[in-house]
């Protein structure tokens, strides 16, 4: 490095060169305007200019998910930070490795109320990994380094550096490190030998076993090790929500996800197995029901996560290992190669044949003679005519677990979806993130009118950038989800309705400068989507009209068991 | 933890957004300046213990953890209370304190102020001891702990 002295906002800029940045999404305003000016100067980092600060937030989160890389925002102070306070939590939930840069007020101003100031560092403080506030031009380059550091080790998450307008503007003398300890944060830890033993020892005992995988699969990189362990082990696997494509949905030891609107074969298989092996995932709310009914005496739980923390936080387990899931995974399979015992073979097949009469169940059946249009059919026409290839994001609600149950999902990262937060509004933004990150990918996103209301000013950032992304709206004229659980809980004392309230998204698409569709007929479902996906410069907001008495099913009510599923 | 602006309230945030109780809490820089230490006391079963322990470490501040009532640990808290003491009163009430060995560090004509260090149990009884409407005010730090012998917390 150098020993030029360079402003606060050039060393920001130098700062993403040198971490290989290659977009980052953002809004201006006042209080980084020397860093806006910077960016324009150069064009190795490129600016990707949203139309609300929370879609830039989503933006990044959905360009880390489908690409292995840390997201970057760049938002300004007070307002700038309040509309990205959805977006980082959403992140957050999540763990998604993303560093936001917001401006902030200059350094004499803090805490005086100033115009556009609000305490950054304490309204994200619990929706970040970590956040800086940084006083000191020194510390600016170190600060940022340190932050990409912390945001994609570990179990990765958020972090935020603040930066003052005044220190933006100061000089100093520039040197970026190529690496960076941390004293009170060292993410990296060897598995316990006797764990993983003991794992062994209760894998190859099982007569039931299940292999239950989450979002850390994905996060950690270990789709092909997960793979080689389960056909190895030949052991039914799952997925959560977050976990889809974490292994190949089309594969035969494949069960379907589980959950509150998971499969019935993979929710009585969780329920009913005597070995449990958990991989990436954290026993949320919604994978496992009621806690007292999902506990079992007899069952043993093995628990692989990188987060300590997340380790007998909701359900006991029998043998934790703390470790990075790729890590882990190639150890169990070393062991389990050198082992001369073999699986309970037997008592295997018997419990396949077990599964395979739950899934005689046909849990995900539907009417496929309707005459309207069934959002099932809608994604199924969608898998078919991208050959399970696309990279799909999704909104939040019915739709989102529609799309979970019927795209088959054969590779990671292709799934983009919030599951922790459940944030509405995030497909749009998502979809232009996950665009930038997979340039020749076709991109679709899976949404309901309601959702897709939420940011729907990005349909502007969309035809800035020619974006060609394939809306899939599922309209049922309803918030389908909540509609749902007012018919199911509530004596069908349906809320707010806003049908009469609806715009025409075809002239709405058009409005921006994008083709519109309507299809109201199922037998025209798969001709506008082949029509869609043929426009390969153009975006496509198909405005499909779906019946509006359509529930998600399996469902596991709030407080119930995973065994106690409302079935179709 | 890292003597860094804004660690106390990462802690302080951590235990209200997770509905963990502070019951005591007291923070200061250690001999290296650049590290300050925090004893907390708190109240729960095993296993919220475990996980207050757990989260805490994952605090990026935080460098080092340990939970004192594992073992043997020497407990120590300050306490200032102002006592009326008129008259007859004030022999009694510096009798109770030389019991308790407190200190008297303020005499008025009315009143004594009286300093006693010791466990958390010592001072509630100090306060249980002498009569309740005597007390004009009281002032208790909230305890610190080290462990005993050899078992030291160092980075």
């Amino acid at each position: 490095m150098g020993t030029e002295e360079l402003t606060g906002a050039e060393i920001t800029i130098r700062c993403l060169q040198e971490e290989g940045i290659d977009y980052i999404f953002g809004y201006p305003g006042g209080a980084v305007l020397f860093i806006y000016d910077e960016l324009f100067k150069q064009n190795k980092v490129k600016h990707i200019l949203v139309r609300h600060e929370q879609a830039a937030l989503h933006a990044a989160d959905g360009y880390a998910r489908s690409s292995n890389k840390v997201g970057v925002a760049l938002v300004t102070s007070g307002p700038g930070v309040t509309n990205s306070v959805t977006g980082i939590a959403t992140a957050y939930m999540d763990s998604i490795p993303m560093v936001i840069i917001s401006g902030q007020v200059p350094t004499y101003a803090i805490g005086l109320d100033a115009f556009q100031e609000v305490d950054t560092v304490g309204i994200t403080r619990p929706c970040v990994k970590h956040n800086f506030l940084v006083k000191n031009i020194t510390e600016l380059a170190i600060t940022i380094k340190k932050a990409f550091y912390i945001s994609s080790t570990g179990r990765p998450g958020p972090v935020l550096v603040d930066i003052p307008k005044d220190v933006s503007q100061e000089k100093t003398k520039f040197y970026y490190p190529s690496s960076v300890s941390m004293r009170s944060y060292n993410p990296t830890s060897k598995e316990n030998p006797g764990q993983l033993k003991k794992a062994i020892q209760l894998i190859l005992g099982s007569k039931r076993p299940m292999i239950y995988t989450g979002g850390g699969v994905i996060l950690s990189n270990a789709t092909k090790q997960l793979t080689n362990l389960v056909q190895m082990l030949n052991f039914p696997c799952t997925n959560t929500l977050m976990g889809l494509g974490g292994y190949p949905a089309t594969n035969k030891q494949f069960v379907g996800m589980l959950g509150m609107h998971g499969t019935y074969e993979a929710n009585m298989a969780m329920q009913h197995c005597d070995v449990l092996i958990a991989i990436g995932a954290r026993f949320d709310d919604r994978v496992i029901g009621n806690p007292k009914h999902f506990y079992n005496k007899e069952r043993k739980i093995i628990h692989i996560d990188i987060d300590p923390s997340s380790i007998s936080k909701r359900v006991k387990v029998d043998v934790p290992i703390v470790g990075s899931v790729s890590d882990v995974l190639n150890e169990l399979i070393k062991l389990l190669k050198a082992s001369k015992e073999k699986t309970e073979r037997a008592a295997i097949k018997s419990w396949w044949a077990q599964i395979d009469q739950w899934r005689k169940r046909d849990c995900l059946k539907y009417d496929r003679r309707s005459a309207i249009i069934k959002p099932q059919m809608v994604v199924e026409k969608l898998y078919k005519i991208t050959k399970g290839n696309a990279f799909i994001t999704s909104d939040v609600g019915q739709h989102q677990m529609w799309a979970a149950q019927f795209y088959k999902f054969d590779k990671p990262r292709r799934w983009i979806n919030s599951g922790g937060l459940g944030t509405m509004g995030f497909g749009l933004p998502a979809a232009i993130g996950v665009q930038f990150a997979n340039p020749k990918g076709a991109v679709a996103c899976i949404t309901g009118e309601a959702s897709i209301q939420m940011c729907i000013q990005e349909l502007s950032t969309c035809k800035q950038y020619n974006l060609p992304l394939k809306i899939v709206n599922l309209n049922n004229r309803y918030m389908g989800m909540v509609r749902q659980w007012q018919e199911f809980f509530h004596g069908n004392r349906y809320a707010e309705s806003y049908v009469d309230a609806l715009p025409d998204f075809v002239k709405l698409a058009e409005s921006y400068g994008h083709v519109g569709m309507k299809i109201e007929q199922p037998n025209d479902i798969e001709d506008a989507l082949k029509e869609a996906f043929k426009l390969k410069n153009r975006l496509v907001f198909m405005d499909f009209i779906t019946d509006q008495t359509e529930n998600v099913f399996p469902m596991i009510p709030g407080g119930k068991g995973l065994s106690e599923m409302i079935l179709v | 933890m890292e003597n860094e602006a804004g660690a106390l309230s990462r802690v302080a945030g951590l235990f209200s957004a997770r509905g963990y109780n502070i019951e005591s809490l007291i923070v200061a820089p250690t001999e290296d300046p650049t590290l300050s230490r925090m004893t907390l006391v708190t109240v729960g079963s095993d296993d919220v213990v475990e996980q207050i322990i757990k989260q805490l470490n994952k605090l990026i501040d935080v460098v080092k953890i340990i939970d004192l009532s594992d073992g043997d640990h020497i407990e120590c808290e300050l306490m200032l209370v102002k006592v009326r003491a008129i008259g007859k009163d004030r022999k009694k009430i510096k009798g109770t304190a030389d019991i308790f060995c407190g200190r008297i560090v303020d005499v008025t004509g009315k009143s004594y102020t009286i300093e006693l260090t010791g466990t958390c149990s010592k001072l509630d009884a100090f306060l249980d001891t002498i009569e309740r409407n005597t007390i004009l005010e009281t002032v208790r730090t909230g305890a610190s702990g080290i462990g005993r012998g050899e078992r030291i917390l160092k980075v």
